[in-house]
């Protein structure tokens, strides 16, 4: 069992890392982009648990130490077997 | 009184700490490796600076789970005091026990520098040697040295006094201009409600000699003696 976590800084955080690529992808020409946040992905292999419990154990570790709530929020995708 | 100088793999200050308070201030003091979670015979913690766990996730997040710093609450509630300076204030907001978050600084750049600091609050047992207002002069060295906290949290930190250090200019003028990383409110160093753990992202120990970037750093490490020995936390042990 596979779990894709994506970890974001919150909506209202400034993403100097994000701007900063905003204005790379400016000067590259792509005009047209508005807004650019980085962010990360975590995957999370999981061994012995069904996808209910999967999920809420990678949850758990979400909280714990995977995102740090201050300045970040998460999403958990499961991806189930072999993807 | 016995002080503790927490090393985790990547720290790179707990040297100059240790020598700094073995050698300049003349105090008992012991490497705690980051596993050892039994923190009885110390009065004084200190999380120096580095690369713990390669700022893997992010600067501290690992090391911020890690049995010593578990143990750390525990110690402060006996009376034990902890100082986290550089990535030892990163660990200590990723363990939750200091507010708010340190993020990329602002600029995106590394800054290893001077920076001079206004003394917003004298009255903890990290700052009493030290006089309101007072401008102190360390160094910086850092990438992820931005204050980040929510609006609430600044206001109630600004309420209960426990923003303890603000980058300024060599005049004590705290301006824009005098923020190394685009810290909110040009925070550099914040306590606990308690008074128990206090973080900065300065080096005080790389400020403790004349010949070597000044003395100013020493006066986190008398006030935190003056407190030991005052209140007699030592002896309570």
């Amino acid at each position: 069992m596979k779990a894709r976590v994506l970890v974001r800084l919150k909506p209202s955080i400034l993403d100097a890392q994000g701007a900063t690529v905003k204005r790379a992808l400016d000067g590259l020409g792509f005009a047209e982009v508005q807004d650019v946040r980085v962010g990360k992905v975590v995957d999370v292999e999981i061994a012995g648990l069904g996808p209910d419990d999967a999920r809420r154990r990678v949850e758990e570790m979400c909280t714990r130490l995977l995102c740090n709530p201050v300045i970040e929020d998460f999403t958990v995708e499961m991806l189930g077997e072999g993807r | 009184m016995n002080f503790g100088v927490v090393v985790f793999p990547g720290t790179w200050s707990d040297c100059d700490f240790h020598y700094v308070i073995g050698e300049v201030l003349h105090q008992p003091v012991r490497y705690v490796w980051h596993r050892d979670a039994n923190l009885a015979d110390f009065d004084c913690l200190i999380l120096p600076g580095g690369f713990s766990y390669g700022d893997y996730l992010r600067a501290g997040a690992v090391a911020g789970r890690s049995p010593v710093v578990e143990a750390l609450p525990e110690f402060a509630a006996r009376g034990g005091l902890v100082l986290g300076s550089c990535n030892g204030f990163q660990i200590l907001c990723e363990a939750r026990l200091l507010p708010g978050a340190l993020m990329r600084n602002e600029c995106l750049q590394y800054r290893c520098q001077s920076t001079y600091l206004v003394v917003e609050n004298a009255d903890t047992a990290f700052t009493r040697a030290m006089r309101p207002g007072q401008v102190l002069k360390m160094p910086i060295s850092h990438g992820e040295g931005k204050y980040h906290a929510d609006s609430e949290t600044i206001r109630s930190l600004k309420a209960k006094n426990q923003i303890v250090f603000r980058y300024c200019t060599e005049n004590g003028r705290v301006v824009k201009e005098a923020n190394p990383n685009g810290s909110m409110d040009n925070i550099a160093g914040v306590i606990n409600e308690e008074g128990t753990v206090l973080g900065l992202m300065p080096h005080p120990e790389r400020a403790a000699e004349a010949a070597v970037g000044g003395t100013d750093g020493t006066l986190i490490f008398h006030s935190i003696l003056n407190t030991l020995v005052e209140d007699g936390s030592f002896l309570k042990r």
